[in-house]
């Protein structure tokens, strides 16, 4: 059955007149046009070319930087080294939605003293065409003192290893180190006693994983434009997950006050999560100041894999301890994941999710953060959950197996549900992670048989979802419709679905009511595109922006009328007077007309931090057929569960279930990062960093569950994140079942599995 | 008194590996008031790396939220998203 085909969610029929419906994104029409603007899109009059020059060594120190010759190619306007920049001290700081540390921020943008991967940026230039920009880049003559790169965290952690930072002192270790090292921080959480918990048990589990590094793999490579005003203010057009996240950091970055730099937000080619920090905006903005002309910069494809964020990868060990009817009386996880060559991977996530979806009374997770000569991790879709609950959710399975218990069964009789209490410490509210078992339970999929060489696995999901800052407002036009103006950029249809928020508070169509992603000047903060948060805490904005104009709707009317607002309700769009026919409803367009008459123009705003965002789960069947002479392994059938709260818009939803399964299931299969021994990446295209498409997928089939999150007007819970936490382990699942033996290496590329299966690895 | 957790690191390095505490406070600018008291250094910690949950509700920003006499409150490492 086809999106347009499905009828409006159980949960909306009925009880709303907007909500739950299909409509056409406001954006979409533009985007598959080709006319939606993104950030490379922009061409101000006088507008030059950036160009960064980046370190081919994985590992080293910087003893100089000589730029005389590239000065003199012609065309060249100015030429930025991280010399150019302010010094920021050591520390962290609380920026939104993350704490950062600008001290790393700054040398990863661009390197000081030394470069800590293959493609760090050590200086960048600017000039008339891109042709003299890449001449004058080849230019820059970076003297070097190559030292040994530290690859992975095994060899990081090594005695003796090659250090990132000299002053990296392991924080959570108590007392602390008196040695730097290169792991950043352990983290531990616990509840109960796994001693304990596995003295109880009937049988015991314990294995050991291995991940790759993964990219998000955004179709639209990172791109900006920039310019310095004659009165020191930088503009800064570019495509990013957050507007004012761009403003903070390059202000930071470039020393420069927050009301000196203005970010317009240009249309997103894709992001999960790698778009939540900046890269080229502070380096654009400082070469336009030395310029004193606008700046364009655009990453080449190679850039983006070799100097971006992609997320961690790293190894893990999962203690499972069970009764033989299921009942799991302890786990003990350890995940060591790779930061990157800054501190600062999501493993203290991971430890807090990996177990989140059961109810454990003995549990411990610790966490290591290890700094590699690789490229700072950013965040991507549920930071660290994706690795972590491969770990679980395999051993999980495993241990089903060896009961001989329906893996399902065995996630029901463990399953978190309200009142559960969680890893991390407290008690789960209302979630609908039952609800989404019992769904997968009926689902035919689960039932269905399987042909030769097939296998089926299963895995469930957990994400905390989060709320943070949103702004909105919404302006009444003269003839009824209105706009509505907020704050975050548009990722996954977030216009249709405050579009859609606020028809339905207004009680107008939604084609009357025009969303707007605003500039830095034009709307109050707003965090960042990210956590699932937007169509929750940006949508709850929304609604009470929607409320407070209803409001002022019906003291209108009451002028108008005469009468006390307490007289006037706001029924299907119009002032209704109560307890008397005398009046004729007015209708918004009414009221529109006579704003000025009455008072002047209407408006409704907030600026809100939003509280109470749900606890999302999902759970993943993969159906997978493998090879047995090449280990290529095809997927047959997927299915993604998922209790989504409520569905503003179900086809938007539908979509965010299906793009995150297809990222989880190539991160199982393919992707990884290839490193020579040198630590210079190998596979910086697409050709050969293999992201699955369109061809290598079924059609991803989708439940949406509704359990509505109380907090919400409409019931919302974040959806974007859950759906990448099980497929690696629902697809680890059904190739262990397929080929009769526990994989736990990922990627399972056909080399790879193909050794399994021949008993060679 | 709210039931108070520490972080596991934090109590090591801050309140002699006591992660379950009873305080006295009436929001989380408070709590985080008596535990810099009790455990000089502890604050800064507490204000810059963590989440809040009290009574199972997260909150990111915490600082204003109000604490109930019988509160659950769990200190936690800040959540991002992607």
């Amino acid at each position: 059955m086809g999106n347009e085909e499905k009828q409006q969610s159980e949960i909306s029929k009925g009880k709303y007149r907007v909500v739950g419906t299909r409509p056409i994104r406001p954006d979409g029409v533009d985007k598959v046009t080709g006319r939606a603007t993104f950030g490379a899109d922009f061409k101000p009059a006088d507008m030059i070319y950036g160009r960064v020059v980046r370190s081919p060594h994985a590992h080293a120190v910087i003893k100089s930087i000589n730029i005389e010759k590239a000065l003199k190619v012609p065309g060249v306007k100015a030429i930025v080294t991280g010399k150019d920049f302010p010094d920021i001290g050591p520390g962290d700081i609380a920026a939104g939605e993350v704490v950062v540390s600008f001290y790393d921020m700054a040398r990863n943008v661009i390197a000081r003293d030394k470069v800590l991967y293959d493609g760090h940026a050590v200086a960048a230039v600017a000039a008339t065409s891109p042709e003299a920009a890449a001449q004058a880049a080849d230019l820059v003559e970076v003297e070097y003192k190559v030292l040994k790169p530290v690859m992975s965290a095994r060899d990081a952690m090594a005695a003796g290893a090659p250090l990132l930072h000299d002053d990296m002192i392991t924080q959570g270790v108590t007392p602390a180190p008196e040695k730097p090292s290169n792991v950043a921080h352990r983290h531990e959480l616990k509840l109960g006693d796994i001693e304990a918990g596995f003295a109880e048990a009937d049988e015991i589990i314990e294995l050991e994983f291995n991940t790759q590094t993964v990219h998000q793999g955004y179709i639209e490579p990172h791109a900006c434009v920039a310019s310095m005003n004659a009165d020191g203010v930088a503009n800064v057009w570019c495509s990013s997950q957050g507007q004012f996240m761009v403003r903070a950091y390059t202000a930071k970055l470039c020393g420069l006050e927050i009301s000196k730099v203005k970010v317009i937000p240009a249309e997103i080619g894709g992001g999960f999560g790698g778009k939540t920090v900046v890269y080229l905006e502070p380096l654009a903005v400082m070469l336009a100041k030395k310029a004193g002309r606008p700046v364009k910069m655009v990453m080449t494809r190679d850039e983006v894999l070799r100097a971006t964020g992609p997320t961690s990868g790293g190894f893990g060990r999962c203690k499972l301890g069970a009764k033989k009817d299921g009942t799991i009386t302890a786990a003990d996880v350890e995940l060591t994941y790779e930061a990157g060559a800054f501190a600062g991977s999501p493993v203290a996530l991971g430890c807090m999710t990996g177990t989140a979806s059961y109810d454990l009374a003995n549990m411990r997770a610790v966490g290591w953060d290890v700094v590699v000569n690789r490229p700072k991790a950013a965040a991507y879709r549920a930071p660290g959950a994706p690795v972590a609950a491969f770990v679980v959710e395999s051993t999980i399975d495993a241990m089903a197996d060896k009961l001989g218990l329906d893996p399902l069964e065995m996630r029901l009789k463990n399953a978190a549900k309200e009142g559960t209490k969680a890893p991390y410490g407290p008690r789960f509210p209302r979630i609908g992670f039952v609800e989404c078992l019992e769904a997968a339970k009926a689902h035919p999929h689960w039932t269905a048989p399987l042909g030769p060489n097939q296998g089926r696995g299963i895995a469930a999901g957990f994400w905390f979802n989060i709320g943070l800052s949103s702004s909105a407002a919404i302006a009444l036009n003269e003839d009824g419709t209105v706009i509505v103006t907020e704050g975050n950029p548009d990722i996954g249809g977030s216009r249709a679905s405050m579009a859609m928020m606020a028809a339905e508070v207004l009680g107008v169509e939604y084609e009357r009511v025009k969303p707007l992603v605003a500039d830095t000047e034009s709307v109050p903060y707003s965090d960042l595109t990210g956590g699932s948060r937007v169509t929750f805490a940006t949508g709850m904005a929304v609604t009470q922006a929607a409320q407070d104009l209803v409001k002022q709707l019906r003291e209108r009317a009451a002028k108008i009328w005469d009468v006390d607002p307490d007289q006037v309700e706001w029924r299907d769009g119009q002032a209704v007077a109560i307890e008397t026919d005398k009046h004729k409803p007015l209708s918004i367009a009414d009221i529109g007309r006579m704003a000025g008459k009455t008072g002047g123009p209407l408006s409704g705003k907030a600026n809100i931090n939003a509280q109470g965002a749900g606890a999302g789960f999902g759970v993943h069947i993969c159906d997978v057929e493998v090879d047995p002479e090449t280990g290529y392994v095809s997927v047959k059938r997927y299915t993604a569960i998922q209790d989504v709260g409520t569905a503003i818009h179900p086809s938007y939803v539908e979509g965010q279930l299906q793009g995150g399964a297809a990222q989880g299931i190539g991160w199982a299969l393919n992707e990884e990062y290839i490193y020579d021994k040198d630590g210079r990446m190998q596979n910086t295209g697409f050709l050969d960093y293999r992201m699955p498409v369109a061809s290598d997928l079924p059609m991803i089939d989708t439940v949406l569950v509704e359990v509505p999150n109380p907090t919400h007007p409409f019931g919302v819970r974040g959806v974007g994140e859950v759906p990448i936490v099980p497929p690696l382990a629902a697809v680890a699942n059904a190739v262990s079942h397929a080929i009769g033996k526990r994989c736990t290496d990922l990627p399972l590329s056909p080399p790879r599995l193909l050794a399994k299966i021949q008993g060679k690895g | 008194m709210a039931k108070v957790v520490l972080p596991l690191d934090a109590a090591r390095a801050f309140a002699n590996g006591e992660q379950h505490l009873d305080v006295d406070a009436a929001d989380v600018r408070k709590l985080i008031q008596a535990l810099d008291e009790r455990y000089p250094g502890i604050g800064q910690r507490l204000r810059t790396r963590t989440a809040v949950a009290i009574d199972g509700e997260i909150f990111q920003e915490p600082y204003l939220q109000t604490i109930k006499p019988n509160s659950e409150v769990f200190f936690l490492p800040a959540i991002e998203g992607g």
